[in-house]
């Protein structure tokens, strides 16, 4: 019974990381490449719509998904634009898209608010791996998005430590200046990583409406983006610590409702549902003191602007 | 001789509310160091932009073996074979040595970094240029840092190497490491130009000199067809007065003394490991090391910006508190910060402000409000008797230019009489004619009887300067010599951490 208990809180933990862990590594490979990006609740929330909108239209969770990856990369573009190009400051553009992200969403979503989604992203446990204990039930009966984000953190690690383009994207988040100088084209690069951190932090955006929860509510990330952005910095910038991050905030978030769901521990709603928020503070402390001690950090170019003709 | 390997013909580029380079002709030959001597701002750096590609001209044409040819970016520069070692340094800090050389090079899609760090190995063997391609940039000294620029260069098999004021992060021994590495690449065929503004250099180590001035091309010279003399003329456009001998110290009562001094760095790790010195009222005492060595914080610690782990600071008999800048000021302390625009002065305020900025606690300036009137005939005054020319009293000082910016610290600094100056590289990046008006004034304060300590890397400054010299290196004294008595290359050994004396007087 215990065990059953557990499994299921883990189980949640992995459904309710997902999202996050999807905004957090588009916000890696954005920041990566020296772009600070605060837009990512607005972006989650333009893809989660658009995402909802075409899935109820087409009746295919697909078509909503890849809408919502292309949707949210428009946003990302527009923020790309702005930034690279014009050279906004990054940190006031991005609040400017969450604000714009979170209006737009919310009046697209209007007329979809109570309406049932055909079909969603269903719990499609992979044969014989699902039978592992322990592991089977908590990683491999999941939906398919959730698979998908198994296979893009490590695909995304050799991407950024192993290929001649990934050390180009490392290479323009700490010194565009010498990536300039040897022929990489920091504007371009930029441009592609900060779309592409767009289009995963709409992928986060879809899974809450297309798999999570499905259904469409204003305003329905409820600060996960701002998480995802602080998971970023809790990662170190590294794909593969942001699972563990993603995991531990979805398990928070689960274990908030198993509490709740239970009669025998009363802890006030609102308590529960501060604990997110509260643990995200505490893990920004904890990991700032560290970062601050070993020679870990921001990429050195973050959210500077790169202009090759300043003097 | 044949054709010219590169040529610049008629380059004019210009930035706003500047001619940067105007009708510039450079030709460089396979097989020859090529030095591009001039003032700062005289437009070399920026020519060398353009040649890699990094600037666009509005006019003028770049000829490679005699085709015209037309660099839109860095890129188009490295594959004809043209690389640039900038003056700061393009490295990835937290790379090792094999991924900053890896950067940017075409392939497939795997990084095979082993293959790369060999090839490295193989190209440091060759040429004398000693690194470890596992070691991360941060770890390594600036003069290795240096060598991994070059070895980025010859990697790529560059022909023509364009380095910018090499040598001034250098000691003289390195430098002469560096040269005979050029010699090198000149031999097997490469086209080496180097850009500086010290003759000395020039005459030791190019074969052939084009001098600009202005952002315009004055000549072309062969090295043993000239002199120094000529060069200096050709360079400034006029006769070099040269500093009179400075007179004898009239040293009398000590005013700063340090006793066991400890601090840390930015980093929490130790930057001065127990240092000695005292300066005299009437003496300038010279600071002699590489950048990065301890001056940085020793110059902060005495201007009461730094807390202090242990020893003691003294200055006129006041013992000086934790890091407390205004218990350093009202013992008469004056500092001039390496970075003028980043801690000596506000970019965007006007030079009434940023004068302004030490005094306005006096209570001459009102007791509550400030006399704005007062205060702008003050700061007229000052910015006349220092020399200080600018576009107006109010306009940001970030558009001044650095001898400028420079004289405009030192009146603030200076008009308060000060017992002691901390001068942190204060000629760093000035044109000639700008370090000599403040070394005029470093001496004139020395006259007055002030106690200077002057930190600075250039040897032949301090040579002209100090009556003492102090050597350090990573955080230690390892030298202190009578300016009468100290050889360059004994100093250079102490500056390298090759040679240590023990500190008597």
């Amino acid at each position: 019974m215990e065990n059953t208990v557990l499994i299921t809180i883990l189980a949640a933990a992995v459904t309710a990381g997902t999202p996050i862990l999807y905004a957090a590594l588009g916000e890696i490979i954005c920041e990566r490449s020296g772009v600070l990006n605060l837009g990512v609740e607005g972006m989650m929330l333009v893809g989660a719509v658009c995402g909802y909108m075409v899935a109820v239209r087409s009746a295919s969770p697909w078509a909503g998904f890849l809408v919502a990856l292309l949707a949210a990369g428009a946003l990302a573009a527009i923020f790309a634009f702005l930034t690279i190009t014009l050279r906004a400051n990054q940190v006031v553009t991005g609040l400017a898209l969450t604000i714009f992200g979170t209006g737009v969403s919310g009046f697209l979503g209007k007329p979809y608010i109570g309406i049932p989604l055909p079909l969603s992203f269903k719990k499609a446990p992979i044969p014989v791996l699902s039978d592992i204990p322990l592991l089977g039930p908590v990683f491999f009966s999941q939906d398919v998005l959730v698979y998908l984000s198994y296979i893009l953190v490590p695909l995304l690690g050799y991407y950024l430590y192993r290929t001649r383009w990934g050390l180009n994207l490392r290479a323009i988040g700490e010194n565009p200046a010498a990536a300039d100088a040897l022929g990489v084209n920091v504007f371009a690069l930029r441009y592609t990583y900060v779309i592409i951190g767009g289009m995963l932090a709409g992928a986060g955006g879809a899974y809450l409406s297309l798999a999570y929860a499905p259904s469409w509510l204003e305003n329905m990330t409820a600060g996960r983006g701002w998480i995802a952005v602080a998971l970023v910095i809790f990662a170190f910038w590294d794909p593969f610590r942001a699972v563990l991050g993603a995991y531990l905030f979805g398990g928070v978030d689960a274990l908030t409702y198993t509490l709740q769901a239970s009669t025998n521990i009363q802890v006030p709603v609102f308590f529960l549902k501060m604990m997110p928020y509260v643990l995200t503070v505490i893990v920004l402390i904890v990991v700032t003191r560290h970062t601050l001690a070993k020679r870990v950090g921001a990429p050195a170019a973050l959210s500077i602007p790169y202009d090759r003709e300043e003097r | 001789m044949t054709a010219p390997l590169v040529e610049m013909r008629g380059i004019t580029k210009t930035f706003p509310g500047v001619v940067a380079n105007e009708d510039v002709n450079l030709a460089v030959y396979a097989g020859e160091i090529h030095a591009l001597l001039g003032e700062n701002g005289a437009g070399k750096s920026t020519l060398m932009s353009v040649l890699t590609g990094l600037y666009r001209p509005e006019r003028g044409e770049i000829y490679f073996e005699g085709q015209k040819v037309s660099f839109r970016s860095p890129r188009d520069a490295i594959n004809k074979g043209i690389g640039m070692v900038h003056q700061h340094f393009r490295l990835v800090a937290p790379f090792t040595v094999t991924e900053n050389v890896a950067l940017g090079l075409k392939g497939g899609f795997n990084l095979n970094l082993n293959k790369i760090a060999q090839e490295i190995g193989e190209l440091s063997r060759e040429y004398g240029l000693e690194v470890d391609p596992q070691a991360r940039i941060w770890q390594l000294s600036v003069g290795e840092q240096q060598r991994v620029e070059i070895i980025k260069l010859l990697y790529r098999k560059a022909r023509v190497l364009i380095l910018d004021e090499p040598t001034a992060v250098l000691t003289p021994q390195e430098a002469r490491e560096l040269y005979r590495t050029l010699k090198k690449m000149a031999e097997q065929g490469c086209a080496v130009v180097f850009i500086t503004h010290k003759l000395q250099e020039v005459m030791e180590a190019a074969d052939t000199i084009t001098i600009l001035r202005a952002g315009k091309t004055v000549a072309t010279v062969k090295k043993q067809d000239t002199s120094e003399k000529e060069l200096a003329r050709l360079m400034v456009g006029r006769e070099l007065k040269g500093l009179r001998q400075k007179p004898a110290a009239s040293r009398s009562a000590t005013v700063l003394s340090i006793e066991d001094l400890r601090v840390l760095n930015d980093k929490g790790l130790e930057a001065l490991k127990g240092i000695n010195l005292t300066v005299a009222a009437g003496e300038i005492l010279g600071i002699a090391g590489v950048a990065g060595n301890g001056q940085r914080e020793l110059a902060e610690a005495v201007a009461g910006m730094r807390t202090i782990v242990a020893g003691r600071i003294t200055i006129a008999g006041r013992v000086l508190e934790q890091g407390n800048p205004l218990e350093a000021i009202n013992a008469g302390v004056g500092y001039i910060p390496a970075d003028r625009l980043d801690m000596g002065l506000v970019p965007n305020l006007g030079a009434v402000d940023n004068l302004l900025l030490k005094e306005y606690r006096q209570e001459r300036w009102g007791k509550t409000f400030i006399d704005r009137r007062q205060v702008r005939l003050w700061a007229r005054e000052l910015v006349e008797r220092f020399k200080v020319r600018m576009a107006g009293l109010d306009v940001p000082v970030k558009l001044m230019s650095g001898g400028n910016l420079q004289r405009l610290l030192l009146a603030r600094e200076i008009s308060t009489c000060p017992r002691l100056l901390v001068a942190e590289y204060p000629s760093r990046g000035l044109d000639i004619g700008a370090t000599e008006a403040v070394h005029r004034l470093l001496l004139e304060q020395r006259a007055a009887g002030a106690a200077i300590l002057l930190i600075s890397e250039d040897l032949e400054e301090l040579f002209r300067l100090a009556d003492r010299i102090a050597v350090m290196y990573e955080g230690e004294i390892t030298g202190l010599v009578d300016t009468a008595a100290a050889r360059v290359e004994e100093l250079g050994l102490m500056m390298a951490g090759a040679k240590r004396m023990e500190v008597g007087a």
